[in-house]
Parts: C-alpha cells; structure tokens; sequence
C-alpha cells in the first residue's frame, strides 16, 4: 500500500481535516498520558515498601493490558459516569492500557538502585521520604520515563481504535477508510499516526539519555 | 545529633550482653551474649572471618538492627530510645563501595549531613572544601565533578569526607578499604591511622585483615560465630592462646605481600 500520486493528491486535498484529526489525537493521547502518570508514578512509590500490595497492583494492571482493546473500549460503553459514546470513555480506556509501562518501569527503577547507595542514606540518618524523594526517585527517573515513552507509543496506536466509540482522531480516517474500501483513506489515518508514535518515541528517547547520563 | 558533652566520662558506646537473631524469636543466633565497652577516642577494630557477626555489631550500634536481647548503649542511652535519625546523624558511616549518590557531586555528597541539618549556604561550603582537603582531595579540582568520575580510592576519600562532614563524635566503618588495589589500600591505611590520632573519633572498624587491625587499632575484638572470643592490644594479640586467634595469626604468614 504504498502511497501512489492519487494519494498524495487526496493528502494535499484534504490536509485541514488531517490536521484537525491530528491534533485530536494528540490531544487524546496527552490527556490520557498525564492521568495515566499521575496514578502510575505515585502507585510505584507507594507499593516499594509494600510486597503484598505490588503483586495486587502489577496483576491487575497486566490483566487490562491483556485485554484486546476494540473489548475493552466496548466493556467501558455500559458502565455509568465513566462510560458511554466519546471521549472520556476512550480517555478511560487509554489511560487503563498505558498504566502498566508506567507502574512496572516506576517499580523496577525505584527497587533497583545500588544497595550501597541505600545502606549509606539510611546510615546517614536520612528518612524514608528523603531516600524516596531525593535518592531512589531521582536514580530511577530514566527508567520511568523509558516506561512513559513505551505508554505514549501504545496509546498513540491504541488511541486510532477509540474512533470506534465516536472519541474522534485519526482513527476516524481509518475506520471510514475500511467501511469505503479506500486506502486513502486509511492512510491519512494511518501514516500520521506512524509519524506520530516516531517523533513520540524519538523526542522521550532524547530526553531518556539526557537523563541516563547523570 | 549526639550532643558534644566534653565533659561525658563514660563510655561512648557500650554492648550489655547482646543478642542478635534474624527472626526475632526463632533465628539463628548471629550475635551471641556480646559485653564490650568503647571509650572516648578509641579506635576498636572487630575482626573476624566473613559470618562471624562484625557488621551486624556494627549495624546495632547505629540502630540499623535493634537487639533481641540485651542493651546498646550510646553515650548512656539505649539505642531503642534514641529517635534512630538524630542518633545516626551523629555517627559517621563509611562502607565498602563507599555508597556515593551517584547523581550528586563530590561537594554535595560531603555536604549530605550539613544540608539534612540545614547548615547554612557558607558554613556548609567552608566545611566541603576543609573535609576534601582533610582527605587529600583538592577542592577546585574534586568538588564538582560526579563519583564515576573518580577512581575508587578518591571514591573512598570522597565516603570518608561525607562521614566526617556534620563533626560527628562516631565513626563507624565497614572494610572501608576492602576492595581497593593493594597499593591504594595500603595508602588510604596509612593516612586514615594519622587522620584518627589527629581527630581524636572515636571510630569502630570492621575487616577481616588482621595486618589492617594490627596497623589502626588502638584495640582488637576478635569474634568466631557471633562471641568475642579475643580482645587485646595489637602488640599482645598474637600472643593470646586461642585457635581463633592462631588462625587469623597463621594468614600472616602465608598471605602474599605478608612483608609489610
């Protein structure tokens, strides 16, 4: 399916809408990257020091992960206040699919400093919120953000399926493009979306090094 | 922080039949019926073969591990009494990979007690650059730069300047030069016994090399599974009866190097 001239043509034809479905996107896969940061970040802190509660939270996390996502996006349909047609149904279901990168990489950065390093700050009269806040989470930055840069790009590709529940973005494109029968179609969905999850990915990777090299 | 009383006259750190188990009730017993008194300004060496329970002894006196049985005691205070964070910013900790933060430099791994204790901006500068320089370490050159920049003997000064930061009375170090090279190690030996008389710190020093104890301490506590099983004076230990001690006394001679 490479893209032919008529392809092009249509592109160009129609570049508004692609923007306009572009930043949708982006706007979807924002919101639900933040709310999925904000529970995940502050999840993998509070359950370091609790075993009982990481295997809970890590299971439940990779059982939605298993979940395939046309499935889910239509289990959350039926439930009341988060659920429905739009776009806080797929926000919810997003921020489900991109909480698991986030908790795991949080946990595995935060549990995996040099023990070393502990034993002093703890000899050295820190307290547990100091070795948490200024110790183990700084250490273990680079490795969250490699889970957050994992999430986005999930949530990038999963987010052309929220289209299916009337949530908007490229997907939009892709699913009018199956029902037409038009390649064009699909792939002003599907190439901006691709171009999307690149720069994503390139942009954390950056700033993952950045941080890696301290 | 441990107040500076000039004046304390009694001992500074004081095991009162000691027991130590891993599970409180059932364990294994690491420290067994331990009574061992450290005075001012002494540096106590605890030797012993990997097992034996030195670190553990070690680890009680700064309330890391609590008893099962028995007191520990600094300046006159059970270690279960002391809020465990104040008793350990009074007491300089010095390990074998030194445990520097790898994300912080030379200067504010030294100044970690001073900013914990809120010093102010100036007093807690002029405190880095005399601590890098009481270690060997030019300030301007050092006190930027980050631990992996610096090979494991400046790492090792870097630890014992962070030790030493917040003045504390105690200084508790685990075979702080255990995993440097020979010749490094024999350095960082010789200018740490100068250091010691010149600080008057009272210091406990765990290893497992009897050259390392015979050359800084002003007393050698020997432990076999978990009991001091020897204490003496460097210059009379070889000469106390027990297999222990003609053991650890038989690997100076067949240790190679054993010249020194």
């Amino acid at each position: 399916m490479n893209p032919g001239l008529s392809e092009w043509s249509f592109f160009a034809e129609h570049r508004a809408e692609i923007l306009a479905a572009t930043l949708d996107h982006v706007a979807l896969v924002v919101i639900a990257m933040v709310i999925a940061i904000l529970i995940a970040i502050p999840l993998g802190m509070f359950i370091v020091q609790r075993p009982a509660l990481r295997a809970v939270s890590i299971g439940i996390a990779n059982i939605f992960q298993t979940i395939p996502s046309l499935a889910l996006f239509g289990f959350l349909i039926p439930i009341p206040l988060i659920g429905g047609i739009g776009r806080r149904t797929a926000i919810v279901a997003l921020v489900l699919y991109a909480l698991l990168p986030i908790l795991r990489n949080t946990y595995v950065g935060l549990s995996s400093i040099d023990p070393a390093v502990l034993e002093a700050a703890e000899a050295m009269g820190m307290t547990q919120a100091q070795i948490l806040y200024r110790v183990r989470f700084p250490l273990a930055l680079a490795v969250i953000l490699a889970g957050i840069r994992t999430a986005t790009v999930i949530t990038i590709g999963i987010g052309t399926i929220a289209a299916a529940i009337g949530a908007g973005g490229l997907g939009t494109f892709i699913f009018r493009g199956v029902a037409l029968v038009s390649d064009s179609l699909i792939l002003a969905g599907a190439i901006p979306a691709a171009l999307l999850a690149l720069i994503a990915d390139f942009l954390l990777g950056r700033l993952e090094r950045r941080l890696k090299a301290v | 922080m441990i107040a500076k009383r000039e004046d304390f006259s009694g001992n500074l750190i004081e095991f009162c039949d000691v027991s130590y188990r891993i599970n409180d009730i059932v364990g294994r017993e690491v420290i067994s019926a331990v009574s061992l008194a450290v005075p001012l300004g002494e540096t106590l060496v605890l030797l012993g073969r990997s097992g034996s329970g030195k670190t553990t002894l070690l680890r009680l006196i700064n309330a890391m591990l609590l008893p099962s049985q028995g007191r520990v005691m600094v300046q006159g205070r059970r270690t279960v009494e002391w809020d465990p964070i104040r008793l350990r910013r009074g007491i300089g900790y010095v390990i074998q990979e030194a445990g520097l933060f790898p994300h912080f430099t030379v200067a504010e791994n030294v100044a970690l007690v001073p900013t914990l204790e809120k010093w102010e901006r100036e007093r807690t500068t002029l405190r880095i650059n005399e601590m890098l320089r009481l270690v060997g370490l030019e300030p301007s050159e050092f006190a930027e730069r980050r631990p992996r920049e610096l090979s494991g003997g400046q790492r090792q000064r870097v630890g014992v300047a962070r030790a030493l930061a917040a003045d504390p009375p105690i200084l508790l170090m685990d075979e702080p030069f255990g995993a440097l090279d020979p010749v490094t190690r024999a350095e960082l030996q010789r200018e740490f016994r100068s250091l010691a008389q010149r600080l008057r710190k009272t210091i406990v020093f765990v290893t497992h090399d009897l050259r390392e104890a015979l050359m800084l301490a002003s007393r050698i506590v020997l432990l076999e599974a978990g009991r001091i099983v020897a204490v003496a004076a460097p210059r009379e230990f070889l000469h106390v009866d027990h297999p222990e001690v003609r053991a650890f006394a038989a690997s100076l001679e067949t240790s190679p190097g054993a010249s020194a």
